[in-house]
């Protein structure tokens, strides 16, 4: 059995009368890709900031290897090992693209500075395709350079569980090519990672386990070919229609 | 230190050695010009270091700098004068922080309202103890003279800048660039902001205290409503956004125009410094957004781009 790095148990979230999740619960072992689907507005983003502390769950607990991080600000759950990256990319616009990879690298999980510190950014730059694009300021990046930067600046902090939200949406379809194949990497040099997805292609391909969700609550969970034949599944992505 | 930046400090050395000399070669009128300008230089460039970055508009000034004014009131008959602006910088310092600590979690706005409310409320609770105690003002009479301050505070600009530029070079000057880009981030990538932000904020508190205390042998006689008036939080807001916040060298630039034109003003028209405030205001928010640090960094674009475009 490999070692559970994240436990999310019974975590609920309540935006005044709005509960955006409901009673989550799924686990994430070490080397795991772990998908969380659901049509739009199911709680998917909500889920994943609680991990990151951007939100503190109304209830439940997050752990991640035993540490508790519900409730934490996002800065502590990142020194212990969350990274992510944001559904609409979020870059440093006044920083240069290494040193928007190297911010990831001196404040959290892992820390470096200096000299070392760049040189880890720019291999990493090297590592997600964007060798050549290093000069540029980071106004002038192609869309999927600046989920790229993004990205980097993620993993410079090593992270022990990564969070994409929607890293993939988006792209055109030779940089989808690109860009599954870039997950994948990720996936083979054995991180573990939460990836938030619309595309069925890049879940099929990506994940070792899915959690389905749908109005903030789980409806189904297992390997993306069981939970994407599941009839509920089916009828929560085609008819929006159903309540509870 | 590389050779490199050996080269670059070089005529910022010059330039403040040559300020040494000005008591030499300046009569009264000019000496006394060049002690506010040392005196708004030490306000703005730390005024600066703080808001800069991090984009919050303090109006705490007048709050840190009445409060070493007092101590210098309180203190100069018993303590050598040296350690006046000490004990004032480290009473700024930790009213500095505590004010951050309250304050820094607000959003912008409610922060500017607070910092101007901060040295009326230090302003009341200082007549508020004065009125228990039976006294009024008081009289500061030192044998200080306007050249042992100017030199006093030239000292203290020279330590700010020297400050600035440690931070500059430091992983806290490194996350408040982040900061102020985006918060969020900022946070995700492991940097406790608010703790960041309140330590910048202690270095405007303790070097406007610090003026507070070198500058009251200047007044002689200090009461609540001159130390802690509201105006010096304007003017140094309007200096510093004038000569701009992007560079360390920014609020120097912004000082120098401004004094001489403010004193210009108060002797022609003493009525209208205010209007100046405003006028000067809005230059800066139509014409100069960045101040001359912005203008300057246009000018060099457009050289480099070889004046085409
Ligand atoms: N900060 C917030 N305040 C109030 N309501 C919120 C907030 N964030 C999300 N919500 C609500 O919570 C629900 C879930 O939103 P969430 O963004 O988690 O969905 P999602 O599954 O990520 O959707 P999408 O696929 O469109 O990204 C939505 O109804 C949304 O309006
Ligand atoms: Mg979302």
């Amino acid at each position: 059995m490999s070692r559970t790095v994240l436990q999310v148990q019974g975590v609920t979230k309540r935006f005044g009368g709005l509960v955006a999740v409901r009673d989550m619960s799924f686990d994430v072992t070490e080397h795991q890709v772990m998908g969380i689907i659901g049509p739009n507005g199911s709680g998917k983003s909500t889920m994943i900031n609680m991990i990151s502390g951007l939100f503190a769950p109304s209830e439940g607990s997050i752990r991640l290897n035993g540490a508790d991080l519900a409730g934490l600000p996002a800065h502590k759950t990142a020194r212990l090992g969350v990274g992510r990256t944001f559904q609409l990319v979020r870059l440093l616009p006044e920083l240069s693209v290494v040193e928007n990879v190297v911010a990831g690298a001196v404040f959290g999980h892992r820390r470096t500075w200096g000299r070392t510190a760049e040189l880890h950014a720019r291999q990493l730059l090297d590592r997600v395709g964007l060798g050549g694009a290093i000069g540029l300021p980071v106004s002038s990046l192609t869309y999927i350079d600046t989920k790229r930067v993004e990205l980097a600046r993620a993993l410079a902090g090593d992270p022990a569980v990564l969070l994409l939200d929607e890293w993939l949406a988006g792209l055109n379809p030779t940089e989808l090519a690109t860009g599954i194949d870039l997950v994948r990497s990720l996936r083979d040099e054995g991180r573990t990672i939460i990836l938030v997805e619309h595309v069925m292609d890049a879940i099929r391909s990506l994940c070792d386990r899915c959690v389905v969700m749908s109005s903030g609550a789980k409806i189904a969970q297992g390997t993306p070919a069981e939970v994407l034949s599941d009839p509920g599944v089916i009828r929560a992505y085609l008819g929006e229609d159903e309540d509870a | 230190m590389s050779g490199q930046e050996f080269l670059k400090a070089l005529p910022w050395v010059a330039l403040l050695i040559a300020a040494v000399f000005v008591p030499f070669v300046a009569g009264p009128y000019w000496l006394s010009m060049a002690t506010t300008m040392a005196m708004f230089v030490v306000l703005a460039t730390s005024w600066a270091l703080f808001s800069g970055p991090t984009h919050y508009i303090s109006l705490a000034t007048a709050a840190f700098f009445g409060v070493g004014t007092f101590v210098t009131g309180l203190g100069f008959q018993t303590l050598p004068f040296w350690m006046l602006p000490l004990i004032a910088a480290g009473l700024g310092g930790i009213l500095a922080a505590l004010v951050g600590m309250v304050t820094l979690r607000l959003s912008g706005v409610y922060f500017v309202i607070f910092t101007l409310g901060l040295a009326e409320l230090v302003r009341q609770v200082v007549t508020w103890v004065q009125n228990q105690t039976g006294q009024r003002g008081m009289y500061v009479l030192t044998s200080i003279t306007e050249r042992d301050i100017y030199w006093m505070l030239l000292g203290l600009a020279a330590l700010v800048y020297l400050a600035g530029w440690l931070i500059g070079r430091s992983k806290l000057g490194f996350a408040l660039r982040i900061i102020g880009n985006d918060e969020t981030v900022a946070r995700h990538v492991g940097i406790d902001t608010a703790l960041a932000k309140v330590a910048l904020f202690t270095i405007p508190g303790m070097a406007a205290a610090a003026v507070g205390a070198m500058l009251a042998p200047r007044y002689i006689y200090i009461e609540p409503s001159t130390a802690f008036a509201p105006l010096l939080s304007f003017q140094v807001v309007i200096m510093a956004l004038l000569g701009g916040t992007g560079r360390l060298w920014g609020p120097l630039a912004g000082v120098i125009p401004f004094t001489l034109l403010w004193e210009f003003i108060t002797r022609q028209a003493p009525n209208q410094t205010l209007l100046l405030l405003g006028v000067v205001f809005l230059l800066i928010v139509y014409v100069l957004p960045g101040g001359f640090v912005g203008l300057w960094a246009r000018i060099r674009r457009r050289f480099h781009q070889g004046g085409g475009a």
